[in-house]
């Protein structure tokens, strides 16, 4: 749908470009305070431990050591969960958990002083039996990680609906396979850093590398058992997230308790081997699933069985665990389904949500099944999912309404895409190197909903030269949502990206906010911004329709004039406006107001999976041709195409970044990326051995977005760049698929299971 | 003991107490406030704390301070001149080439160097020339698109 926009679905450079190309924008690290000390941790060498006692004597006496704090200072606060109570200390207790669980911080003059007064701090450990695999975990007479959680299972889930058993009877094609899922990393190149300032006056002021600072805004006070309005976090620029900066951690609390302890300001900087095993992963999985269909494709029955590796605490892994089983039930027509799983703990690093939130995992199974299903059936990989992908108004068996949905047709758009494509290169030209074409498709939410908090506020301020300050309080993790919002505000005013100035996350001063996760900032954080544009609109409308004699209602806002609707000439330019605004009688404050939720959602049923998640759903398909050297078994994703549905983009530029991020973020998760551990150890904490994408592994991406608009999304936006990371993995194995005609269940896939699979 | 050298850095000449061990990364970012170059594993692995050494591009973190003694120093905070971008600055932000910004300085310097050496360089030239500046945001495909630009640019010069 083409409309007549100033700043929304233009390519504008984002915002902050400037500042960061320069290397003036500053990030958590780049931070200091006169007086200031550097801090840090001591992490347990044990898979699982019990803490007999800690001596730091020696190390309190080290020259330049201010002070040593163990979980003895603490008050014992356990962090994580959202429905369910939380199980991690920041500083460990009786026992340690994981090799990387910390036990003891220490803040000193320098970083050399403070990493050499840790060697100096004697930890008495008692070993215990560690169990670093999920199976054996769930056994009987497996090690405890937690006392509370018999056979390790942190958390539990099971969703059905309909009739599963009647209707794999009724299937003419049922297919069974079990599939699994490496941890992988976020792979943020900016490690985790916190500088926290306790003043005398009992006042903490903390800025740390957090995607969403009112998590740590809460859980700081939870946990130093302080009021909330004695806290404040700034959020500085950050760098990258993925979903692994949302929790606040042991380091941005250490920061504060050790400023709290020496009145001086504490800045703690992790170091990127830390980062890669001592802090969060994607959940690994194994997953049963069976899928049953109709001869002529029709899907009609689902059942899985998920184990879910949690490691060591719980984190938000209640919630990942739900979204694995209730996403089953997207993108396609799904009467009758069973999911079960269990998170279980294990003596290894915690899993947390990572791009995509467990539904990566689950639908990499579910659309190489698909693939499998279509071929032995006889089907089109494509026909399959145009004969069962949702429609706008349908409404899944688990209670998602589709409202816009694009699905089709990016389906009948990739068709054409690969038919181009096939006759563009040969299939096969006889040599060692196989091609092939493969397809994933996904469904995804624009801002679950949770329990709790769920709106999102903005505020802007008019400046007396017609500048404007907005705020809201979301964070920009690297996204773009700074300018997206800036966008929104600047549209509805009628003046240009240039003129709005975007205020970040202080807590002090912006309003309350869920946070940057689940791709609900364009969509609820883009209503509030509307909201808060229209109410200074309007408060400028009253005042241009005394000037230009006409109805408030009649005034138009566009490129930085005012003017009356159905007579153009009599107009004012929006800096002259906003003085006569300021200046008239004993002059106005114009500052406005918005926040924002989405309406009639229930929040989840998470017993029975029974709720509407989200008010709108994105769709898309991605395509991907891969060549497959039959030789080394290596692996290349040549090039990639992606149709999705994301209503009306607001910036073409940066939603494209996005959808290129997720592209070749995939092609490590499917080809290149594994946390390897032995005995609880992790063997590859660096990036040298972690393999993330280089320039080599990039390739051409298309991008074409469907026609379609959705009435609730400001501007008709949807989310952007999360959903289409569900669809990659699936695009590139059944590509492989198409390749060799082996599809393999087991991501990521090595050229040693390619080279296995070609000798059979 | 700490050790008394003299280092150019963006043209300026700086008088510093170092220790023997510290890192030119460290220095800049610590003694000379310029944070500009980014700390992101300190092994030399992702490229975040590039900057140009005598004309070439070099990982500040594998750098001792008493070695960059003598050489000339550029770092990102001084391409810019007199206010105005450098071309390859210009191309990243109008490109699309940023998001998070984190890896964008040691990119940037990288690319810079590349371009000094080689002004028109092909694709699998840029794709080389920067396989040792990791990012996980952009996935590449703007940053190649917007070195291509800024190299075209200054060819039209």
């Amino acid at each position: 749908m083409k409309r007549d926009y100033v700043n929304i679905g233009k390519r504008l450079p984002r915002i902050d470009g400037i500042v960061k190309a320069t290397g003036e924008a500053k990030y958590a690290a780049d931070l200091s305070l006169p007086g200031m000390l550097h801090g840090k941790l001591l992490r347990s060498p044990y898979p699982h431990a019990r803490i007999l006692n800690i001596d730091i004597s020696k190390a309190k006496r080290l020259p330049g050591v201010r002070v040593v704090v163990t979980g003895k200072d603490t008050i014992g606060f356990k962090a994580g969960g959202i429905s369910a109570k939380g199980d991690e200390h920041y500083l460990a207790l009786e026992k340690v958990r994981f090799i990387g669980d910390a036990v003891a911080a220490v803040a000193a003059l320098d970083e050399e002083i403070a990493e050499e007064a840790l060697n100096l701090i004697e930890v008495e450990y008692k070993e215990l039996p560690a169990v670093v695999d999920p199976v054996a975990a769930m056994q009987e007479d497996a090690p405890l990680v937690h006392d509370h959680a018999p056979k390790n299972i942190s958390y539990k889930a099971d969703l059905f609906y309909g009739d599963v058993d009647k209707a794999f009877k009724e299937c003419d094609y049922v297919r069974e396979d079990r599939f699994e899922t490496a941890p992988i990393r976020h792979g943020f190149i900016e490690p985790h850093a916190a500088l926290a300032s306790w003043d005398n006056s009992g006042k903490l002021t903390f800025w740390g590398s957090k995607q969403s600072p009112y998590f740590t805004y809460r859980n700081m006070a939870k946990a130093l058992n302080v009021s909330l309005s004695r806290i404040r976090v700034v959020q500085p620029y950050i760098g990258g997230g993925f979903g692994g900066k949302n929790e606040m951690f042991n380091v941005d609390f250490c920061a504060a308790l050790l400023s709290q302890k020496t009145g001086k300001p504490v800045k703690i900087v992790v170091s990127q081997e830390e980062v890669l095993f001592a802090y969060r992963q994607r959940h690994p999985t194994l997953i049963d699933l069976k899928t049953g269909l109709k001869k002529d494709g029709t899907i009609m029955a689902l059942e899985a069985n998920i184990i879910a590796d949690g490691g060591a605490y719980l984190s938000i892994g209640a919630m990942s665990l739900y979204l694995m089983c209730a996403f089953f039930c997207m993108p396609y027509r799904l009467p009758n389904m069973r999911t079960k799983g269990y998170r279980v703990y294990t003596n290894t690093q915690p899993s947390c949500a990572m791009r995509g939130h467990g539904i990566p995992q689950i639908r990499f199974a579910a659309e190489v099944q698909l693939d499998i299903a279509a071929k032995e059936i006889g089907l089109n990989p494509l026909d399959i999912r145009l004969k069962n992908a949702l429609k706008p108004g349908e409404t899944t068996p688990n209670g998602f309404k589709i409202t816009s949905c694009g699905f089709e047709e990016s389906i009948t758009e990739s068709k054409r895409i690969i038919a181009r494509w096939m006759e563009e290169k040969p299939r096969d030209d006889g040599g060692k190197i196989k091609r092939g074409i493969g397809i994933g498709c996904y469904g995804f939410v624009s801002g679950p909903r949770v329990a709790g908090h769920n709106t999102a506020g903005a505020v802007i301020k008019v400046h007396e030269d017609g500048g404007i300050s907005l705020f809201t309080g979301s964070t920009d993790a690297g996204q773009g949502s700074d300018t997206i919002l800036s966008q929104i505000a600047a549209e509805v005013l009628g003046v240009h990206l240039e003129d709005i100035r975007y205020g970040m996350v202080d807590s002090d001063v912006t309003p309350v906010d869920p946070g940057t996760y689940g791709s609900r900032v364009t969509f609820i954080t883009g209503n509030a911004v509307r909201l808060a544009a229209e109410d200074v609109r309007n408060q400028l409308a009253e005042v241009a329709a005394t000037s230009l004699e006409a109805n408030p209602k009649d005034i138009v806002f566009k490129d930085r004039k005012v003017f009356v609707a159905e007579s153009p000439e009599r107009c004012l330019p929006f800096d002259k406006l906003v003085k006569i605004a300021q200046y008239s009688g004993t002059g106005k404050t114009i500052l406005g107001r918005g926040y924002w939720a989405p309406e009639g959602l229930e929040v989840v049923n998470f017993e029975t999976g029974k709720g509407n998640m989200s008010a709108t759903y994105s769709f898309g398909t991605q395509v991907a041709e891969v060549e497959v050297d039959t030789e080394t078994g290596f692996i290349k994703a040549t090039r990639m195409a992606m149709v999705h549905d994301c209503g009306q983009p607001i910036n073409e530029m940066l939603m494209e970044g996005q959808l290129e991020g997720s592209a070749i973020g995939g092609v490590g998760h499917t080809l290149m990326e594994e946390i390897i551990r032995k005995d609880g150890q992790t063997m590859n904490p660096s990036f040298l051995e972690y393999k993330m994408p280089t320039t080599m592994d990039a390739c051409d991406v298309e991008i074409v977005h469907t026609d379609t608009y959705d009435e609730v999304g400001p501007f008709g936006a949807k989310e952007s760049g999360e959903g289409i990371q569900v669809a990659v993995v699936p695009a590139i194995v059944n590509g492989v698929y198409d390749a060799i005609g082996v599809p393999f269940k087991r991501i990521p896939i090595t050229p040693e299971m390619v080279l296995k699979a070609l000798k059979k | 003991m700490k050790k008394e050298i003299k280092l150019k850095v963006n043209g300026f000449e700086y008088d510093l107490s170092v220790k023997p061990h510290w890192t030119l990364l460290d220095v800049l970012r610590e003694q000379l406030g310029l944070t500009g170059t980014k700390k992101g594993c300190e092994k030399g692995e992702c490229g975040a704390c590039t900057v140009i050494m005598n004309g070439a591009a070099i990982l500040s973190c594998l750098v001792l301070a008493t070695q960059a003694q003598g050489k000339d120093i550029l770092t990102i905070e001084g391409l810019s001149k007199d206010g105005k971008l450098d071309p390859l600055q210009g191309a990243f932000v109008k490109y699309g080439a940023i998001q998070c910004g984190f890896c964008t300085p040691g990119m940037i310097m990288t690319s810079r160097a590349l371009l000094n050496k080689t002004p028109q360089p092909t694709e699998e030239e840029i794709k080389r020339g920067l396989s040792g500046n990791l990012c996980r945001c952009t996935g590449y495909v703007k940053i190649i698109e917007a070195v291509k630009n800024a190299s075209a640019m200054e060819e039209s010069k």
